[in-house]
């Protein structure tokens, strides 16, 4: 993508304005995405701490009715918190997208013989599932937020549309597999943004992580909770009971 | 007892050739040999067959001056952790082993022949920052500046770099942010570094881009690989210097080219 805008090696670029420089630079656009990325963790852990309303054990549809009721009475907040995340998505995959190009193009024959000796599995499956967790959003939107191909949707009813979309097995599959995905993206994202930023104190054992597989295993357990359980039976048929004004 | 191997080796006329592997017999080796020794002998053998010898770069021999670097049955400086190329022994290796040996592959490094790499994009990237602007003359006494222990060691740590290039071969993104970092690091933790220390950062990343080495995504393979055992911690600590410098450094500076 970007590296034919690249000048040769050794040769100079015109002067450009600091944001130019630092999104043209390695470094500025690993700086976007790990910002971008923390600012999606944050996103990932109150969505899935809404959707545990789910199982809220005395009148759940009521409680997912109320709560999404309450996120369309932020009116234009509601649309500027859309925005940003639309901004965060394009600028995380753009930056990607660029930095792998530029990536492929650092090592344009391959070696003979290659051993892999601390990447972990989520770091080399970043690219992969990061364009498939792409296509699952596209996806879920759609699914569950427009109700576009849904089999019973009801605008602002989250309970019965997530018990009953999870009636189809492979929409539970497909969203277990996507918080799986996602677990394996932040096992190394929520790692390595902190250290791209500068963030972390130098240690002996900077390959450790243990907040982030916490941040991994809550998430992915977080998510699969509603469609397994929904699999299950687990939620029982339920009314809103009012609806909010 | 003697080893017999099968050599693997990249052969390349020149830069603009096309290369493939070629296979030796080596017998006869010592397991007390370095590496760059066997290939002496494996040379020598090809010289007196009237072959063109195989090429690879090599100096001190010893593990402190970078220029050894081959990527060893897919490692690179091979099996051995904090081993260069000419530290490694045969030991390393098993008897009728076959071990395959190629140069470090970057667009950056270009293959000069066999195994030897144009590595003058490092020196370029320590031309872009890697100094510190001082009035020359009498050589100031000892104690006149005092260094932390802490960074003093930190320090230390990362000048141990010898610029061999191993981060950028074992990196898959062929990204040279070890390096670069470890040289930001080096001066960077001294107080002789810090006037310079936020410009240095700005024009040793951009040079880096220039040269065409990759990006880091902490894979983690290139402090795996490095001789000198430097950390991916320095990587951090050479972002958070270029951010600073972006933010904050004024205008002037960061245009400004050479010494300040
Ligand atoms: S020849 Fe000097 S480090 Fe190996």
């Amino acid at each position: 993508m970007s590296v034919s805008t690249l000048p040769a090696a050794g040769v100079a670029r015109p002067p450009a304005g600091r944001v130019r420089r630092f999104w043209d630079s390695s470094v500025g656009k690993k700086v976007v995405m790990a910002v971008t990325g923390i600012g999606g963790i944050a996103f990932v852990i109150a969505h899935m701490a809404g959707n545990l309303q789910m199982f809220t054990p005395t009148a759940p549809a009521q409680a997912m009715h109320t709560y999404a009721a309450g996120l369309r009475k932020l009116g234009p907040l509601l649309w500027i918190a859309r925005g940003g995340l639309v901004a965060m998505v394009v600028l995380h995959v753009v930056a990607a997208l660029q930095l792998t190009a530029r990536n492929r193009a650092a090592r344009p024959s391959a070696y003979g013989r290659k051993e892999h000796h601390t990447s972990t599995w989520g770091a080399r499956s970043m690219r992969v599932g990061g364009v498939v967790l792409v296509g699952f959003i596209v996806f879920h939107i759609l699914d569950m937020t427009l109700g576009v191909g849904h089999p019973q949707f009801v605008h602002l009813d989250p309970y019965n549309n997530l018990r009953l979309g999870f009636q189809r097995w492979w929409a539970v599959g497909l969203y277990v597999v996507a918080a799986g995905l996602l677990g394996l993206h932040l096992f190394h994202g929520a790692w390595a943004s902190w250290r791209t930023l500068g963030l972390r104190r130098p240690s002996d054992r900077p390959l450790h992580r243990n907040i982030a597989i916490a941040i991994a295993v809550l998430v992915t357990l977080g998510f699969a909770a509603v469609p397994v359980a929904a699999a299950l039976g687990v939620f029982a048929p339920d009314v809103v009971q009012e609806v909010a004004p | 007892m003697p080893m017999k191997l099968t050599l693997r080796v990249w052969r390349q006329a020149g830069p603009n050739a096309d290369g493939a592997f070629r296979e030796y017999q080596a017998n006869d080796v010592s397991p007390d040999m370095s590496f760059l020794e066997m290939l002496d002998v494996v040379n020598e053998q090809l010289t007196a067959k009237g072959e063109v010898p195989i090429a690879f770069d090599h100096d001190c021999r010893e593990g402190i001056c970078g220029m050894c670097g081959l990527m060893i049955n897919g490692s690179a400086h091979g099996p051995m952790p904090a081993t260069t190329t000419c530290q490694l022994h045969m030991r390393s290796f098993a008897d009728g082993e076959t071990i395959t040996i190629e140069p470090w592959r970057a667009t950056a490094f270009p293959v000069l022949r066999d195994l030897c790499v144009d590595r003058s994009a490092l020196d370029r990237i320590v031309q872009a920052g890697g100094f510190i602007s001082v009035q020359t003359g009498n050589a100031p006494d000892g104690n006149a500046l005092p260094v932390p222990k802490q960074d003093a060691d930190a320090a230390m740590d990362a000048a141990a770099c010898i610029g061999c290039g191993a981060c950028v071969a074992a990196c898959p993104n062929a990204s040279a942010s070890l390096f670069t970092a470890a040289k930001v690091a080096h001066l960077g933790f001294l107080p002789q570094g810090q006037p310079e220390r936020y410009r240095r950062a700005l024009k040793m990343v951009a040079q880096m881009d220039l040269e065409h080495f990759g990006g880091c995504t902490l894979f983690g393979e290139c402090q795996e690989a490095c001789p000198k055992e430097i950390s991916i911690d320095t990587i951090g600590r050479m972002n958070k210097d270029y951010l600073t410098g972006m933010l904050f450094e004024p205008a002037e500076n960061q245009k400004a080219a050479g010494a300040g």
